[in-house]
């Protein structure tokens, strides 16, 4: 189970890829944050931001102009170091999986072969879960660290659901990885020229997209920050620049997981009914439907309640795991019969 | 030593110092200080300004990880005296201030006042001010609710719900700046009547209404009362049964929700109740799910009320014929100097009322609202007291939130619709 590297890029071609691929997925960002505000307002029958810039578009930017002016205030009783690392924990780890995805395959720049991705790791699924498992501590320790009753129900909660919808999501992607037989992203998706994986891999498809809602503290899962009860939770004491670093956090999974479901499930750069464009046109492809997927996360925080806190528990542990590990294992079973 | 001075003496003894001492009863219960658990419990307080506490509520909870073993609610952070300003003033300029009690059941404070008075006078209201009354409080009760459902919809999570509700409460409000030029706290009800009476085109704009909200309500059970989701939050949690709500002087929506069917409409009509046909919603656990569905159930039934009270509007006065107590038209005053004397004695000492007391109940939005008036002859009440529902419901949510969760009790809240400034007046 290793990914095929048959080249190596030269340094100057890793460089200019990695800052191509940062730039474009960070811009998405602010784009998520405003379609976010505009549609919410459309489905809340309001118009949402419309002053700052043609149709409202500079409102992120101004957002964030207006959060990083503001003064980097802490507790007097927070632990300092915790307090300000844990944010940029948060980030860190979101932005890490995006070296992972896959935006095309191996093609020909400049006579150098290049791979549309920022690497390729042969443990890419093991890779991204390390990542998740940093972007834990980032919630857990800026709740710890504020030392505030709310930031810290905020942080156990966050504890909690991580890690239990963790080993879901985990196990949803093991009926992938034994069909594709890899564990390669780029190889994932290669895979799935002929079918999609989300017909084969519908139960896990649905257990990824609900634990990537959890993941990511998205509503209805959003219990960590549990507006209504804990009033921000883990995010209560921060202001400022810092949890302008948190909210970017929450939305940089948000179209992290969009991407992660468009490369397990939704056959990455691949077009349906045989459609075979050029291969500049692979990562537009990539992002069309990642965009599709982040529309969802929209409509489903527009239209949800929110779960309460042992509900969320009950249903990750007593519904979606026996779901998973039946999945992989029917999955296993059919695909041993059928090779 | 009688018991006035008795009052006065500890109010004097209190230490303004020493954090007040008022409170001569520790916040947390006694059982709470043996508390036997395994765990120690944290002690946090939610409000006075906290997103889902509905106005400046204070909840001092016990928590034992997210579960609550006790819960003390305190209360006063909005309180503003309007029961003693109301001593200060004639009657007719009573109206505004206790309008301002329970900010979303104005019409409901008024006409709990209003009542009372005329009772006092023994002043009969014309059958066509008594149906515009029952229309405008109708509306208001849809209004209310419809604030209800878009903040507890959003206590649980269901953003969208705020909008589409304060969208329904809007027209609502148009309905109401129509008839007397204001959004809220109108002043439409007087003693007597209603102040004027209702403007061309008004008919047809409630009737439009009428024609709307249950569709609007539709579409609201749509998106909540088949959400899964919605479902696991409301049912089975947090119900007390029926017994315990009347011991705690329940009433409303609260006490139907345990299948009680009382409702001062039915039970002891007022203001023509007895002529319209309608039905009591009434639920069987007296949970939040109950909670919910009565409500939901009461905006199809007011609006059954309003079409009625159109159909069978009377022809008539909108307001009584007592010179003593009501203000002459406005065209008189030019011609007759009687009306220029009458008119000028009531708006400068207002229409003495008989000495005497009375209790005047009605059923508003979120239970029975009573006030309280007594008369000592002149054109000043010496007493007025509100019995607002939301302040007596309040007193049921430590018995129904204990041992639930955190999350919960945001629910329970919501659902016990409480409005602050109706509970600390």
């Amino acid at each position: 189970m290793f990914a095929d590297v048959f080249f190596v890029e030269p340094w100057w071609m890793q460089l200019i890829k990695s800052l191509v691929i940062f730039l474009v997925v960070f811009n998405l960002v602010p784009i998520t944050l405003l379609a976010e505000r505009k549609l919410l307002g459309r489905f809340q029958a309001r118009y949402g931001p419309n002053r700052v810039g043609p149709y409202g578009a500079m409102q992120p930017l101004a957002d964030i102009g207006k959060l990083l002016g503001k003064q980097q205030f802490a507790p007097r009783h927070a632990q300092h170091f915790l307090y300000v690392i844990a944010p940029c924990l948060s980030v860190i780890a979101a932005a890490g999986v995006i070296a992972l995805i896959p935006f095309g395959p191996t093609v020909d720049i400049f006579g150098t072969e290049t791979g549309l991705y920022g690497i390729d790791v042969s443990i890419g699924i093991l890779f991204l879960f390390a990542l998740g498992a940093v972007s834990f501590y980032g919630l857990m320790l800026g709740g710890w660290a504020s030392t505030n009753k709310y930031s810290f129900l905020g942080a156990m909660r966050a504890a909690a659901q991580l890690i239990s919808y963790e080993a879901a999501q985990g196990l949803a992607l093991v009926g992938v990885v034994i069909t594709a037989g890899s564990l390669s992203l780029v190889d994932i998706v290669e895979a799935q020229a002929g079918m999609w994986y989300f017909i084969p891999q519908f139960v896990g498809f649905i257990i990824f997209l609900i634990a990537g809602f959890a993941e990511s503290n998205r509503p209805p899962f959003a219990l960590p920050e549990g507006e209504a009860e804990i009033i921000g939770g883990y995010a209560t004491e921060y202001g400022g620049g810092r949890f302008a670093n948190y909210y970017m956090a929450e939305y940089l999974e948000v179209v992290v997981i969009s991407f992660l479901t468009v490369t397990l499930f939704f056959g990455g750069w691949h077009l349906p009914f045989g459609i075979d464009p050029p291969h500049w046109v692979d990562p537009i492809v990539v992002i069309v439907k990642a965009i599709f997927f982040i529309f969802f996360f929209i409509w489903i925080r527009a239209t949800l309640p929110a779960l309460r806190y042992d509900q969320l528990m009950s249903f990750g542990w007593k519904v979606l795991l026996p779901l998973a590990m039946l999945n992989t294992l029917v999955t296993a079973v059919l695909v041993v019969t059928l090779n | 030593m009688s018991n006035v001075s008795e009052y006065r003496r500890a109010e004097q003894a209190v230490d303004v110092a020493e954090g007040g001492g008022i409170t001569t009863q520790p916040l947390i219960s006694q059982e709470m200080t043996e508390w036997g658990g395994d765990q120690e419990l944290l002690s946090i307080n939610l409000g006075p300004h906290h997103p889902a506490t509905h106005g400046v509520l204070r909840l001092l909870t016990q928590l034992e990880g997210e579960v609550i073993r006790d819960i003390k609610p305190i209360i006063g952070y909005v309180h503003t005296g309007i029961e003693k300003t109301a001593e200060q003033k004639p009657y007719w300029k009573v109206i505004p201030v206790i309008e301002r009690m329970d900010y979303l059941a104005y019409y409901f404070n008024a006409m709990a006042f209003c009542g009372a008075v005329e009772t006092l006078l023994e002043l009969e209201v014309p059958k066509r001010a008594q149906y515009l009354r029952v229309i405008h409080m109708e509306l208001n009760r849809i209004m209310s609710h419809m604030v209800w459902l878009g903040t507890s919809a959003l206590d649980v999570g269901a953003m969208s719900m705020l909008f589409y509700c304060f969208r329904e409460r809007d027209n609502i409000l148009d309905i109401f700046e129509m008839s007397s030029g204001q959004r809220m706290h109108t002043r439409y009800f007087q003693v007597g009547g209603v102040m004027e009476d209702i403007p061309k085109g008004f008919e047809e704009k409630v009737r439009a209404f009428c024609r709307r909200m249950p569709k609007a309500a539709d579409d609201f059970q749509a998106l909540l009362s088949k959400n899964e989701i919605f479902l696991h939050r409301m049912r089975n949690v947090t119900p007390l049964d029926e017994k315990t709500l009347l011991e705690l002087g329940v009433t409303g929506p609260l006490l139907r929700a345990a299948g009680n069917p009382w409702d001062l409409r039915k039970a002891q009509p007022y203001s023509s109740y007895e002529d319209f046909d309608f039905k009591i919603p009434v639920g069987t656990k007296g949970d939040n799910w109950d909670r919910y569905a009565v409500r939901i159930a009461e905006i199809y039934e007011s609006v059954k009320i309003i079409e009625q009270a159109l159909d069978g509007l009377p022809e008539g006065p909108h307001i009584a014929d007592d010179r003593k107590v009501v203000l002459p038209p406005r065209h008189e005053l030019a011609t007759s100097m009687e009306a220029l004397i009458h008119h000028f004695k009531l708006v400068t000492e207002g229409f003495r009322v008989p000495p005497g007391e009375v209790y005047y109940p009605i059923e508003g939005p979120r239970g029975e609202y009573g006030c309280f008036v007594r008369s000592d002859g002149s054109s000043k009440p010496a007493r007025v007291h509100m019995r607002d529902p939301s302040f007596v419901n309040l007193q049921a949510l430590a018995p129904m939130v204990r041992d639930s969760y955190l999350a919960d009790l945001i629910a329970t809240l919501a659902m016990l619709d409480p409005i602050l400034g109706g509970i600390d007046r």
